[in-house]
C-alpha cells in the first residue's frame, strides 16, 4: 500500500522559516494542500519531488516514483505533443492511450503543431496530460487548472479524479475546482 | 537564426569598377605599376590559369585538410570543456586565463612562438585551432548556461535519461551558440591558418603561394590566392552550418 509520510520537515530561505515542522501521511486518493500565498505549498511539492533539500525532518516520498504539473507548463516549445510525451515517457508513450486522453483533454485536433504556438490553456492540458500517462506512484499537482476556462476546467477534473482513484495525488489549487479529498493545511 | 547577407549587385560591381580603375590608374601612372595592384580581370585569369593545374588543387587540399583539421579538433575540444566548464566553476575559473590570453595575444606572437616547438607542416593546424577555440568554447558555455533549469527539473522528476535530456532540451538549446561561434571561428581558423602557412613557409600550401605571389611581386596571383581562401571560408562556413542546421532539424525538431 503505497504512503506517503511526512515527518516535521523544516525549511529555512536565508534564515526565514518557511516550513515549519510539517507533518502528514496520504494515501491514494486526492490530498489537497491548502494555505494562503507564499506558506510554503510550492516548496512542499518541491522537496517531496526531489528538487529540495529540507533542513530537518524525514520523509519517504524519495521512495515513490513522482509526475507532476509544475506551476509553470515546462514544456518542450520546439516540440509537438507527441514529441513532449516521448520525451517525458520514453518507452511508456503508449500512442492510442495518448491520444484517448489529449482528445478528453479537448486536444484531439492538434496534430504535428509545435507546442510555441499554443495558448496556454492549451499548453497547461497537455502538461498535464504528461502528467496523467507517466507511470507514477504519485502525482503532484501545483496550480493544475491555471488558465483553463470551464469547460477545460472540468475535463482536467475529471481526468485527475480518475487518477486519484488509483493514485495518491497531492492538489495545490486556489481556485474553487470542486475535487473532494483529504486536506492538508500549512 | 541564420542571418541574410545583404551583398548587394550593383554594390559588388561598383567596387570591382573602382578597383579596375584605380589598377588602371596605377599601370598608366608607374612604369611598372600593374605590380602594385592587379586589376579584378587579370586576377579572374590568374586565378583560371592556376586552377586548370594539379599544384593548384593539392595547395588547396593541403590548406583546407589542416585548417579544417584544426578547427574540427578546437571545436571538439571547446564544446567537451565548455561542457564541463559549465557543471564545475573550477575548470571554468582554470580556463578563463587561458582563453583570455589566447584572445589578446597577437596571432604573429604565437605563430613564431609555435615555430620553436612544432614542424611548419603542424603549425597552421594548431594556429587554426587556437584561434578557432575561444569563441566555440565561450558560445558553448553560454548557451549551456542558459540552459532552462525548470526544464531540467521536470527532466529530473520524470526521470528522463541523460541521452534524451541532450536531444530534447541542451541541443536545443546550445546549438544557435554553436552555430553563431562556428560563423565567426571557421574564418578567424582560415585568416590565421593562412598566415601560419606564410610565417611558417609550409611546403604545398596556399600560405607558400602567398609567399611566393610577394616575393615575385605577382600581384595577380596574391589577389587570386586571396580570392581562394576566401571562397573556401565562405564554401566551408556555409556546409558547416547546413549540417549544423540539418542536425538541429533532425535532432530536436
Amino acid at each position: 500500500m503505497m504512503e506517503l509520510r511526512v515527518e516535521t520537515l523544516c525549511k529555512c530561505y536565508d534564515g526565514a522559516a518557511v516550513l515549519q515542522n510539517v507533518s502528514f501521511t496520504a494515501q491514494a486518493g486526492l490530498t489537497r494542500i491548502t494555505g494562503s500565498s507564499g506558506i510554503g505549498k510550492t516548496t512542499l511539492l518541491r522537496i517531496l519531488l526531489g528538487l529540495e533539500t529540507a533542513d530537518s525532518g524525514t520523509t519517504n516520498a524519495d521512495s515513490l516514483r513522482w509526475a507532476a504539473v509544475f506551476q509553470e507548463d515546462r514544456l518542450l516549445e520546439q516540440l509537438d505533443a507527441a514529441g513532449n510525451l516521448r520525451f517525458a515517457l520514453g518507452a511508456a508513450y503508449d500512442a492510442p492511450a495518448a491520444a484517448a486522453l489529449l482528445t478528453e483533454l479537448g486536444l484531439g485536433e492538434v496534430g504535428g503543431k509545435r507546442v510555441r504556438d499554443w495558448s496556454g490553456g492549451m499548453k497547461r492540458r497537455l502538461a498535464l496530460a504528461r502528467a496523467l500517462l507517466a507511470p507514477l506512484d504519485a502525482l503532484a499537482l501545483d496550480e493544475p487548472f491555471t488558465g483553463l476556462d470551464a469547460d477545460n476546467r472540468a475535463a482536467a477534473r475529471r481526468c485527475i479524479e480518475r487518477a486519484a482513484q488509483k493514485k495518491l495525488v497531492l492538489l495545490v489549487s486556489h481556485e474553487d475546482d470542486g475535487l473532494v479529498g483529504a486536506e492538508v493545511r500549512l | 537564426m541564420p542571418q541574410k547577407k545583404s551583398f548587394r549587385l550593383w554594390a559588388v560591381v561598383f567596387w570591382l569598377l573602382v578597383w579596375q580603375g584605380v589598377s588602371m590608374v596605377l599601370a598608366a601612372a608607374y612604369p611598372h605599376g600593374a605590380l602594385l595592384l592587379a586589376s579584378p580581370v587579370s586576377t579572374f585569369i590568374r586565378l583560371c590559369a592556376l586552377a586548370v593545374t594539379a599544384a593548384f588543387w593539392q595547395a588547396v587540399l593541403a590548406s583546407t585538410a589542416r585548417i579544417l583539421g584544426g578547427f574540427l579538433l578546437a571545436c571538439a575540444l571547446a564544446v567537451v570543456l565548455a561542457a564541463l566548464a559549465a557543471r564545475c566553476r573550477r575548470i571554468e575559473e582554470l580556463l578563463a586565463p587561458l582563453v583570455a590570453v589566447v584572445k589578446a595575444v597577437p596571432v604573429a606572437s604565437f605563430i613564431i612562438l609555435a615555430l620553436v616547438w612544432l614542424e611548419s607542416r603542424r603549425l597552421s593546424p594548431f594556429i587554426a585551432a587556437l584561434m578557432a577555440f575561444p569563441p566555440v568554447y565561450r558560445n558553448v558555455l553560454e548557451g549551456v548556461r542558459g540552459t532552462s533549469r525548470e526544464l531540467l527539473e521536470m527532466a529530473q522528476v520524470f526521470r528522463v535519461p541523460f541521452s534524451r535530456r541532450l536531444r530534447g532540451i541542451y541541443l536545443p538549446q546550445v546549438l544557435p551558440y554553436f552555430r553563431a561561434a562556428v560563423s565567426v571561428a571557421l574564418g578567424l581558423a582560415w585568416k590565421a591558418g593562412t598566415a601560419a602557412e606564410v610565417i611558417g613557409l609550409c611546403t604545398g600550401t596556399i600560405g607558400e603561394r602567398l609567399y611566393t605571389a610577394k616575393i615575385y611581386f605577382q600581384t595577380a596571383d596574391l589577389f587570386a590566392w586571396t580570392a581562394v581562401i576566401v571562397l573556401l571560408s565562405a564554401l566551408l562556413e556555409k556546409l558547416f552550418l547546413r549540417g549544423v542546421d540539418a542536425l538541429a532539424e533532425r535532432w530536436c525538431a
